[in-house]
C-alpha cells in the first residue's frame, strides 16, 4: 500500500514536467500549425541559460528561472521571426524540415559550447525530503510540481482571458477575417511561439536542478513532450495538462508493477492504443483551440 | 565596395581551403589509428575523456619518434552513444580512411554493434572500456579487450564480499549489454557467497528518473545496491535515492563511476559509496608502474583536462599504446599482421601489465588482457582506500 502511494506521489511529480513539457509545444502546434521538433532544444537552452546564471554569474535561483524564461522567450521570438515568418503558407512538412535543422543546429552548437560533460545546478532546497511515514517526496520537487501547475495555469488564463489570447484564438481560427477586424497577424505568430518556447525553457530551468544538463537532454523531452500532446489531443491545453499527469503515472507504475526495463515502452504502448481507440487524444471532448 | 566584399570572400575561402589542406594531404609516412567514442549523446563525458587519454598516448608516442619512425595520426568517431552509429563509424574508419587498427567502442552494446564490421573487413579493435562477457566470447578473432570483463571485476570483489558485510543485495543497471550482463556476474557471483539477492532493475541509458526503481528497492530490505551505469547516472540515483531516504551500502562496478566528479555533483549524496576501478590516480604510487601513473596524472593537469576525467582518460592511453606496440611488433601497418603481433603484446600501462590470454570459442579465440581492479570508497568527500584494504 506504501508501495503504491510512493508510486503514484512520483508519478504525478513526474507527470507534472511532463505536462509543462506538453502544453508549450501543443500551443505551437494547435495555434500555429508548425510541428516544432526543435521544443527539447529550448528545454535544453532554458536549463544552460538557468547554469549559466547561477553558476557562472552568480545570480540567485529564482532570478536564473526567470532568466531563463526570458531567454527562451527571445530566442522563440528570433526564431519565429527569421525562419517561420518567411514560409508562412508553405506546407507543415515544409516548416517540420526547418525545426528539424533547428533542432540539430542548437544541439550541435550547445555540445560546441558547453562540450558533452553533464553540468549540474545548484539549488536552494534542503536535500532532506518531506516525509510522511514512509512516504517521501524532496522539497526541490515539490517547488517544481507546484511552479509547472502556476505556469500551466498562467498560459490557461493568458488563451482565455486576456486580449492577447483572444487575437491568438481568432488568427488561428480563420487568419483573414481576423486580419480584418485588425489583428496584428505576424505579432500574433511572433507572440505564440515565444510563449511556447518560454514554457520549454521554464521546464529546463525548472528540470535542471532535479536531474542533469547536458546537450543531448532536450532529445528525451522532446520525446515525452509529443507523447503528451498525442495522449492529450492536437492542440488541446487541457489535455497536454492531463495527459502528462496520466504518462507520469501510467510509466512510474508500469516501471514499479510490470518491469523497469520495460518504463518506456509502457507509455508508447498507451499511446498506440490512444491512437487506435480515441485518434484525436484522450480528452477530445475538451475545449480545441485550433 | 563590391571589390572589398570580393577579396574578403577570397580571403574566406582562401583560409578554409588552408584549414582543409593539412588534413587532406596526409603524408604517407604516419600511421593511423582510427578511435570510436560517445563524444555526444548520454555518456559523451566518458568517451570524451577517453579520447584526451589516447590523445595523451599518441603524443607521447610521436615525442619519442613515433612507432618504427612513423608518427601517429589518430581519426576519431564519434558513435553518438548510439550501437547504430557505432557500426557505421567502424565501416567509415575501415573503408574510408583505411586504417589498420581501431580503438573503441566504450560501451558494450556500441562495442557489439561494431564487432561483426571487423570480421567482415578483417581489421582489428581493441576495446578499452566494454564490461558485457559476450564480447570475447562471441567468437571475433579480431577483438582484443584490455578492460575486465564484469565476471572478472565480480572475482576481484568477491574477497571483499564479506569485509563490505553485504547479506542481501539488490541490483540497478543500466538496460544495455554491460548492464545486464553486470547483474549476471555479479548475481552469480554473491549467490555463490551465499548472499541473499533481492531486486534487479533495470534503466534506459538516457533515463533521468529512477524513483519507480528506487522506490520497488526499497521494499526488499536489502543493505546493499549493486550499482552499474556510467558517473550521470549514478550521480542521479545517488542524488534521488537520497530523497527517497534509501540506505543502502552502494557499490558501483565497471569503472566508468568517476569518484570524483559524483564528489562535485552528488555531494553528501556520495558520502559511504564503494566505487570499483581500475586507474587510482588519487593515488598514483600505489599503481603497478608508479612512474608512469605519475607522469600520466601530470600531463592530464598540465593539458588542463579535469581531474575526474582520469579514472576513464587512461583507458585511452592504455588503448592507444597498446596497439602501438603491436604495430612495432608487427613490424607494418597492415591490419591482419598487427592481429597477429597483438598476441605477442606484453607491456605495462597506466592500469598494469598488458597481455592477452585466449577467450571464446577454440579456433576463433578473441584477446583478453587481465588488468588491475581497485576498490575506492569515498569519505568525508575524499577518494580513499576503504578502511579493509588500507589494513593490509
Amino acid at each position: 500500500m506504501e508501495q503504491i502511494l510512493q508510486h503514484l506521489i512520483n508519478g504525478l511529480v513526474l507527470g507534472g514536467t511532463y505536462a509543462l513539457l506538453g502544453i508549450g509545444l501543443t500551443l505551437i502546434f494547435g495555434l500555429m500549425n508548425v510541428v516544432n521538433f526543435a521544443h527539447g532544444e529550448f528545454y535544453t537552452l532554458g536549463a544552460y541559460t538557468a547554469f549559466a546564471a547561477l553558476a557562472l554569474a552568480g545570480a540567485g535561483f529564482f532570478v536564473a528561472i526567470a532568466g531563463a524564461i526570458v531567454v527562451g522567450a527571445v530566442l522563440g521570438a528570433l526564431c519565429e521571426r527569421l525562419l517561420l515568418r518567411p514560409l508562412r503558407g508553405e506546407s507543415i512538412d515544409t516548416t517540420m524540415l526547418v525545426m528539424i535543422g533547428v533542432w540539430i543546429a542548437m544541439q550541435n552548437a550547445e555540445l560546441l559550447g558547453w562540450g558533452g560533460v553533464a553540468k549540474t545546478i545548484p539549488h536552494p532546497f534542503p536535500t532532506a525530503p518531506f516525509t510522511v511515514g514512509p512516504l517521501s517526496v524532496a522539497p526541490l520537487r515539490v517547488f517544481v510540481f507546484v511552479s509547472a501547475l502556476a505556469l500551466i495555469a498562467a498560459a490557461h488564463l493568458l488563451i482565455q482571458r486576456t486580449r492577447l489570447g483572444c487575437a491568438m484564438r481568432a488568427t488561428f481560427q480563420d487568419r483573414d477575417t481576423a486580419a480584418l477586424m485588425g489583428v496584428r497577424i505576424d505579432r500574433i505568430h511572433t507572440a505564440t511561439f515565444a510563449f511556447g518556447s518560454a514554457l520549454a525553457a521554464a521546464a529546463g530551468a525548472l528540470l535542471g536542478p532535479v536531474f542533469l544538463v547536458y546537450p543531448s537532454m532536450g532529445d528525451l523531452a522532446s520525446l515525452k513532450a509529443f507523447s503528451v500532446v498525442i495522449l492529450g489531443g492536437l492542440g488541446n491545453l487541457a489535455g497536454a495538462t492531463l495527459g502528462g499527469l496520466v504518462l507520469g503515472v501510467a510509466e512510474e507504475l508500469g516501471a514499479g508493477y510490470v518491469s523497469s526495463g520495460y518504463r518506456d515502452a509502457v507509455g508508447f504502448v498507451i499511446i498506440i492504443l490512444v491512437l487506435l481507440f480515441r485518434p484525436s487524444g484522450l480528452f477530445a471532448r475538451a475545449e480545441r483551440i485550433g | 565596395m563590391s571589390t572589398r566584399w570580393l577579396s574578403t570572400l577570397l580571403l574566406i575561402v582562401g583560409a578554409g581551403f588552408m584549414l582543409v589542406a593539412p588534413g587532406s594531404a596526409q603524408s604517407p609516412g604516419t600511421l593511423k589509428i582510427g578511435v570510436i567514442e560517445p563524444l555526444s549523446g548520454p555518456v559523451a563525458a566518458s568517451g570524451n575523456y577517453v579520447r584526451m587519454g589516447a590523445e595523451i598516448a599518441r603524443d607521447w608516442i610521436n615525442a619519442r619518434g613515433g612507432v618504427e619512425g612513423r608518427k601517429i595520426d589518430l581519426l576519431i568517431e564519434d558513435n553518438k552513444s548510439d550501437p547504430k552509429e557505432a557500426a557505421s563509424a567502424a565501416e567509415k574508419l575501415i573503408v574510408r580512411d583505411k586504417v589498420p587498427a581501431i580503438m573503441g567502442a566504450w560501451g558494450s552494446s556500441m562495442t557489439l554493434a561494431a564487432m561483426p564490421k571487423l570480421e567482415e573487413y578483417g581489421v582489428p579493435m581493441v576495446v578499452e572500456t566494454s564490461s558485457a562477457a559476450s564480447i570475447t566470447k562471441r567468437g571475433n578473432p579480431w577483438i582484443f579487450r584490455i578492460s575486465p570483463p564484469s565476471e572478472m571485476e565480480a572475482l576481484g570483489l568477491e574477497q571483499y564480499v564479506d569485509k563490505l558485510g553485504v547479506k542481501k543485495a539488490d541490483f540497478l543497471a543500466v538496460n544495455t549489454d554491460w548492464g545486464r550482463g553486470s547483474i549476471q556476474a555479479f548475481g552469480d557471483m554473491l549467490k555463490k557467497k551465499g548472499v541473499q539477492v533481492g531486486a534487479a532493475e533495470f534503466m534506459e541509458q538516457a533515463a533521468t528518473d529512477m524513483n519507480a526503481q528506487l522506490t520497488k528497492i526499497k521494499q526488499t530490505g536489502g543493505d546493499t545496491l549493486f550499482l552499474t551505469t556510467a558517473v550521470e547516472q549514478i550521480t542521479l540515483v545517488l542524488k534521488q535515492g537520497q530523497e527517497q531516504r534509501l540506505q543502502r551500502k552502494v557499490v558501483t562496478t565497471g569503472g566508468s563511476s568517476s569518484p570524483t566528479q559524483l564528489i562535485k555533483q552528488a555531494g553528501p549524496a556520495a558520502e559511504g559509496s564503494y566505487h570499483i576501478v581500475f586507474f587510482m590516480p588519487w593515488f598514483p604510487e600505489a599503481m603497478p608502474d608508479a612512474k608512469l601513473a605519475k607522469a600520466f596524472v601530470d600531463e592530464w593537469a598540465k593539458r588542463g583536462h579535469p581531474f575526474e576525467g582520469l579514472t576513464e582518460g587512461f583507458r585511452g592511453h592504455d588503448g592507444i599504446a597498446t596497439i602501438a606496440e603491436a604495430v612495432k611488433l608487427a613490424g607494418k601497418d597492415d591490419p591482419k599482421a598487427i592481429r597477429d603481433a597483438l598476441w605477442r603484446v606484453n607491456f605495462t600501462g597506466v592500469n598494469g601489465p598488458v597481455k592477452f590470454e585466449k577467450d571464446g570459442p577454440a579456433g576463433k579465440e578473441s584477446g583478453q588482457s587481465k588488468p588491475s581492479i581497485f576498490i575506492v570508497q569515498i569519505r568525508d568527500a575524499k577518494v580513499v582506500l576503504p578502511e579493509f584494504m588500507a589494513k593490509r
